[in-house]
């Protein structure tokens, strides 16, 4: 038993943390969020020099060979500056190549998502799905040697500035088979492809997506064909830990600023901190994060290689799900509710705090999605 | 006992919905049901509408204009009103000012402002809340100083909702700084927002919505006729207002309203190949509102017949604000829930036919965290109920 980092795992993620101080506060976000793209290309840099994006992929393309475990206190500390850049997106979608792509697939993505000239999003989602990745219309048809994708996919996050869409297709079956589903990395304003962009309620850039009559080439199948499915839910598994190792470091930020507040806010002559009801309030605000923290690093080992198998790896995936959005949802409400009034108005940062705790409780499966799975 | 309303109240019931249904504005309804943004002219055209049927002030004596009725009756209205999707009246004209002046003024401030308050000719807002005294109140620093036949009003006031359309204010300013017992050195005074020295400056909530404000007073000129009641005695103004019409802080027609749109909306969102209604994780969740709600109903209607028989309820009907308040949020919640992904919709950057109710959603569930926040927090309702309910 070990919980601290190793030496390299604290360097970087002391390096990151002092530059996201330094360079990402509140009010430069706030630039960046009201910028054309709504992202940062000099920080997307950073990022790629500091070696954040190629942290969890495997050495053989060039990354560090690392995994979900090594990028906890990397997405804590994105979580902590509620950075809005593609991070998450981006490395969920290059593990899934670099676990179920071809070898030229692994070629001509992964070293350009390392250097940071290589942007990913991820289109499970429909009209219909509501979290379920076997709820899948969009089709894929075969069209000489490549495929024809035709459908539409929705509130897909970070498409608007990707280079490539992981889009999931169905070539056989119907919505709700698990065989059938295939994979597919189609390239962002390919001919056929319609972007309605709009921006969510956390900040982030997102789009709904039309596929019609897309055309890609026999390259684009990313993995088996009909086969999708498993790959795909490995991937989401990872993504759903990196962000629940996001969500520690916005409750950990969240639980900051209120307990500063609880301390220099004065009402009845008195820091309200000295009242026993908030005191209480406060500390199971502390245990709530603690406990979210404890079950990330369980389901990071699982996903880590520490699973006998996809059942195993699912059930801890889910356990992690259900208890981060439990404790997202108590963390952001009480302290928004302990900030009282300024708790919920644009210029507090811990009211962005609670926006991002509630979207994280709603994507990649809210916590009713995750109990169902972890009891299946 | 008896649950059940008379043959007369649901008469009236009938009588209320019917003339609600024939005769809020169709735009006005929609713009309530799909939580847009009201303009004043919005506020303004529903509110003399209202005035002219005679309903816009239950809560006045019939010489003002009140309608008469009995404290169910006025309930049984409430209800309607908001399940009809009827687009609020600001309570801080008829209900508040209003009521204030017909208890503390003066003939000539009745017959001035009641009118004008009655037909909306002057849109009025709150200044009570300042940056440093939310729940605690009594501690307000903002300062009117009298000079011969006006007031001299310097501070800040905050929360000023809907500030930006508000003709007067009625604010709590402290004319004696003195007295060492902060309650006493209060007064309550009428400002016309017109007045040089007055700046109002937007708060956006998290939603992006403007409704509150910050209000600042610089060297602002009130007469003295525009204080009500005596000065420093403003405090005994204020809490009259604060014990004054509690019986709707349950919101059960609301409530009401937003549950039958919460149980469409789910019966027509799919999930795992079924309606979202037929999930039984999502179904035990809303059940568990619904029960709440029922109850919290019934616990109202315990208040309205304790004030029908004694003319008075206690301090425990704090109770009807703290459940109502969670029964709102809940709802807003399970709302949001079932949209789910399609919850992160918020603003359209490049999209055609954007859904912007859709994008609403969350933006409510977000901005309904003032509901335990606003006109005392729900720890403040609670320190009521402790201290003067159970005298603890």
């Amino acid at each position: 038993m070990n919980f601290e980092l190793n030496e390299e795992q604290q360097l970087l993620a002391d390096s990151l943390k002092r530059y996201l101080e330094k360079d990402y506060d509140f009010e430069a976000r706030k630039k960046i969020i009201a910028s054309a793209t709504g992202c940062s290309d000099a920080v997307w840099s950073t990022f790629a020099e500091m070696g954040l994006l190629g942290l969890a992929l495997s050495d053989a393309q060039g990354g560090f060979g690392g995994g979900a475990g090594d990028l906890h206190s990397v997405m804590d500390a994105l979580g902590q500056a509620l950075v809005v850049e593609p991070f998450l997106s981006t490395v969920t979608v290059a593990h899934l190549i670099d676990r179920a792509g071809s070898e030229a697939q692994k070629k001509s993505v992964l070293p350009a998502v390392i250097e940071g000239k290589c942007k990913l999003a991820l289109a499970t989602e429909e009209a219909q799905a509501r979290y379920d990745l076997t709820q899948v219309s969009t089709s894929a048809k075969r069209d000489g040697a490549g495929w024809v994708l035709d459908g539409a996919k929705v509130a897909v996050v970070d498409a608007p500035s990707a280079d490539h869409i992981l889009v999931s297709a169905r070539t056989s079956g119907k919505a709700g088979d698990a065989d059938g589903i295939s994979l597919f990395l189609v390239a962002r304003g390919a001919a056929g492809m319609t972007l309605k962009t709009f921006r969510t309620q956390d900040n982030a850039r997102a789009a709904d997506l039309t596929l019609k009559g897309v055309k890609v080439g026999a390259d684009a199948l990313v993995g088996a064909e009909g086969k999708g499915l498993a790959a795909l839910e490995e991937a989401v598994d990872f993504g759903t830990v990196l962000q629940c190792s996001e969500a520690v470091g916005v409750m950990q930020s969240a639980c900051d600023a209120t307990l500063e507040y609880l301390k220099t806010r004065k009402q009845f002559g008195v820091a309200i901190g000295s009242f026993q009801a908030l005191q209480h309030r406060m500390v199971d605000m502390i245990v709530s994060t603690e406990q979210a923290r404890s079950i990330t690093y369980l389901a990071a080992s699982k996903v880590d290689g520490g699973a006998a198998d996809a059942a195993e790896r699912k059930r801890f995936v889910s356990a992690a799900k259900v208890k981060i959005s439990e404790a997202a949802r108590h963390v952001g409400q009480e302290a928004v509710q302990m900030h009282g009034g300024m708790g919920i108005t644009l210029e507090m940062k811990v009211a962005h705090s609670f926006k991002r705790l509630t979207m994280i409780g709603l994507t990649f499966g809210d916590a009713d999605h995750h109990l169902e799975r972890f009891a299946a | 006992m008896d649950l059940n309303y008379s043959a007369e109240e649901q008469a009236f019931r009938k009588e209320v919905r019917t003339w609600l249904d024939a005769n809020i504005p169709e735009d006005l309804r929609r713009k309530v049901l799909d939580y847009e943004e009201l303009s004043k002219d919005d506020l303004v055209r529903w509110h003399k509408i209202l005035a002219k049927k005679g309903w816009v002030a239950p809560s006045w004596p019939v010489e003002w204009g009140g309608t008469g009725w009995n404290a169910v009756q006025r309930y049984i209205f409430e209800e309607e009103y908001a399940q009809a999707g009827a687009p609020p009246i600001a309570a801080f004209g008829v209900t508040m000012c209003g009521n204030v002046l017909i208890r503390f003024g003066t003939d000539a401030q009745k017959k001035h402002f009641l009118p004008r308050i009655y037909h909306c000719d002057d849109f009025w807002c709150q200044g009570y809340s300042e940056p440093g005294s939310g729940s605690d109140l009594a501690s307000l620093k903002t300062r009117a100083e009298r000079k011969g036949d006006h007031y001299v009003v310097n501070g800040q006031k905050i929360w000023t909702t809907l500030g930006h359309y508000g003709d007067w204010i009625f604010c709590l300013v402290r004319t004696d700084p003195n007295n060492p017992k902060k309650q006493e050195g209060i007064s309550f005074l009428l400002i016309d927002m017109k007045t040089p020295g007055i700046t109002v400056r937007p708060l956006y909530l998290v939603d992006e919505g403007h409704e509150v404000n910050e209000v600042f007073f610089d060297d602002v000129k009130v007469p003295v006729e525009n204080l009500v009641f005596e000065e420093n005695k403003g405090w005994t103004v204020a809490k009259y207002l604060l014990g004054h019409e509690r019986l709707n802080t349950g919101r059960i027609g609301g409530s009401k309203r937003e549950l039958a749109k919460l149980k469409k909306m789910a019966a027509e969102t799919m999930y795992r190949g079924r309606p979202m209604i037929e999930d039984q994780r999502f179904k035990d969740r809303l059940s568990r509102v619904e029960i709440e709600l029922m109850a919290l109903e019934v616990t109202n209607m315990r208040f309205l017949d304790e004030m029908r028989r004694t003319g008075n309820i206690g301090p425990e009907v704090s109770m009807l604000n703290i459940r109502g308040t969670e029964i709102q949020q809940a709802l807003t919640e399970l709302t949001m829930q079932v949209a789910g992904p399609r919850a992160q919709l918020f603003k359209p950057v490049d999209y055609d036919g954007f859904d912007s109710y859709g994008g609403s959603l969350a933006s409510r569930y977000f901005n309904y965290r003032k509901t335990s926040i606003y006109a005392g927090s729900n720890e403040i309702q609670r320190n009521i109920m402790s201290k003067m309910a159970l005298g603890l």
